[in-house]
This record gives C-alpha cells, structure tokens and sequence, in this order.
C-alpha cells in the first residue's frame, strides 16, 4: 500500500509539472517533450491502478504517433523560431489572461467540491456481465467486452478513423504544376490508329515528323 | 495519507484538466499549444473515466476510455492537417492574424 502510494505520488508529481510545462514552455518543442513525458507518466499511473491495455495503447497511440504528428508540424512549419517573437510584442492579447485564470479556478474548484462531496451509491452500479473479475487478465476481459457488447461502437470508431484519415490527406494535398507523371489510363487507352501512322513517302522529299 | 483512493485520482484529473484550461487561455499566440492543451483536458477525462471503472468494478469506462482515444488521434490528426493548410496559404498561425472568417 505504501509502495502505491509512493509511485502514485511521484508519476503524479511529474505529470501535474509537465502539464504545467506544457502550458508555460516558450519553446514549442519542448511543449512537445513534456507532453511525451506526461503521456508516459500517466500510462504508467494506468499500469499500475490495473488497466495494463489501456496503457500500453496510450503509449503506442499518444506517445507513438500523436506526440511524433505534433513534433512533424512543429518541424515543418518553423514554429519555434516564430514564437520568440511573439513574446516580445506582449500588446493586445495579454488581457485574456486574468479571465482564463479566473475561469480555470472556478472550473477546478467545481470539480474538487463534486470529488470531495461524492458518495458511492450503492444501486447506481448494478453488477452486470461487464465486471472486472479477477481470473483473466485485463486485455482478455477488455477484448470479450468490445467485441460482443460494443461491437458497433467499434466499427463507428473504425469509420471515425477512417474519415479522419482521408480528411487529412484531402486537406494536405497539393497538385504541383509542371510535374510529369505517368497516366495508366492514357497508357492503356491508347490505340493503334492513334499511335502509328502510314505515310506515302515520295522519293527524293523525306518525310515531316512533327513532334 | 498512504491509502490511495478514487478521490487522488479524481483531484489528479481535475488538476491537469484545469491546467489544459489555463493552457487554451494563456497561449493565445500559439495555436499547436492551443491543440496540445485539449490533449490534456482528453487526457484528464481518461483519468477520471479509468479511475471510476477500477475503483467501481465495471469495464466500460476503460472502453470507452479507447473510444475517446480514438477520437482524440483523429481530432489530432485532422486539427494539425487543418493548420498545416492554413500556413501554405496563409503564411501564418499566429492566432491574432488568423481572422479570415471575421468572427
């Protein structure tokens, strides 16, 4: 118990600094770095409160390819260097701040006061088939869950995949001009008529190629 | 002090989620930041939703736990390719000079 303690309190410690990091950080990059460093730690808070696949998957998905997505944006568009010039000129956009801290905390003491005053409730949880037991493991009983009882929130979450995935590449793509590239349709579509021509060659003249 | 409870878990996702809310208003020059701020409130709500499934014993916060996942990959996705667009048209994410919609 002591020991749950113990790491509770430290992988919370650096994920709440992190995310303070996250928010502060003037670099970009480093944004990007403390965000890593908080995905990792709260997995690791995931792991060990007994939900292993959810961390893993944390680890594979945020870690792996969100974190990474960012760090490509950030390269590609020359982030880093701009921001150092938007702190020097602190002129119009200060005045948010006061209101977003001032909403923050209310926010926070919101969700404090529903924690502190939250009861459990005997009857709100009636014991169906989707407990957590203890003889198989948490991947297993995950996978008997989602297959069986979620299986069309699944697929939707399939599709919302999908479509994310050709709207990212509808948006990002760009047609360049004067680029030369193979056309399988013209290749295939072509005929003989069009492709060879027979000419009368008259003596001593040649022949016009027009290419 | 020792015994760790539903209540450490639920304060630790109010903590980050009010820090991602901190994060949206305080960078407003800044609009990767703005989107790696919402992944921290995400991340918020899959702590309090994994912390309610182990302590009350029932699976189906952790699978919607993945669904949420799922749709903060994707939001990532299409939010980063939106702004990726934006730059080569624009020439700039700076959250003040982008004002073409005139809201």
């Amino acid at each position: 118990m002591v020991a749950h303690a113990i790491f509770f309190y430290v992988f919370s410690i650096i994920a709440v600094i992190s995310a303070i990091m996250v928010t502060v950080s003037k670099n970009t990059v480093h944004s990007v770095f403390f965000l890593i460093l908080d995905f990792i730690s709260i997995s690791c808070l995931f792991i060990m409160i007994g939900a292993e696949f959810l961390g893993m998957i944390m680890l594979i998905v945020y870690v792996g390819a969100v974190a990474v997505l960012f760090l490509f944006v950030v390269m590609m568009l020359n982030v880093a260097q701009q921001k150092n010039q938007w702190f020097k000129s602190e002129s119009t956009s200060s005045s948010h701040i006061p209101v977003g801290l001032i909403i923050s905390t209310i926010i926070f003491f919101e969700l404090i006061i529903v924690v502190g005053g939250w009861k459990y409730k005997p009857e709100l949880s009636n014991p169906n088939t989707t407990q957590i037991s203890n003889e198989i493991s948490n991947t297993h009983s995950l996978g008997q869950v989602l297959y069986t009882e979620y299986i069309h929130i699944f697929q939707i979450s399939g599709m919302i995949l999908l479509i994310a995935m050709i709207g990212a590449i509808v948006l990002t793509f760009r047609r360049r001009e004067g680029l030369k590239t193979q056309s399988y349709l013209k290749q295939i579509s072509r005929e003989r008529s069009e492709g060879i021509e027979v000419l009368e060659v008259q003596s001593n003249k040649g022949v016009k190629i027009d290419d | 002090m020792t015994e760790i409870g539903l209540g450490h878990y639920l304060t630790l996702g109010a903590v980050i989620f009010s820090i991602g809310v901190i994060g949206i208003f305080l960078n407003r020059k800044n609009i990767i930041v703005i989107l790696m701020s919402i992944e921290l409130i995400l991340l918020a709500v899959n702590i309090n939703l994994v912390s309610f499934s182990i302590y009350l014993g029932d699976l189906t916060g952790q699978v919607f736990t993945l669904f949420i996942l799922t749709v903060a990959a994707a939001e990532a996705a299409i939010g980063l390719a939106i702004i990726v667009v934006y730059y080569r048209n624009a020439g700039t994410i700076r959250v003040e000079e982008i004002d073409k919609l005139k809201g």
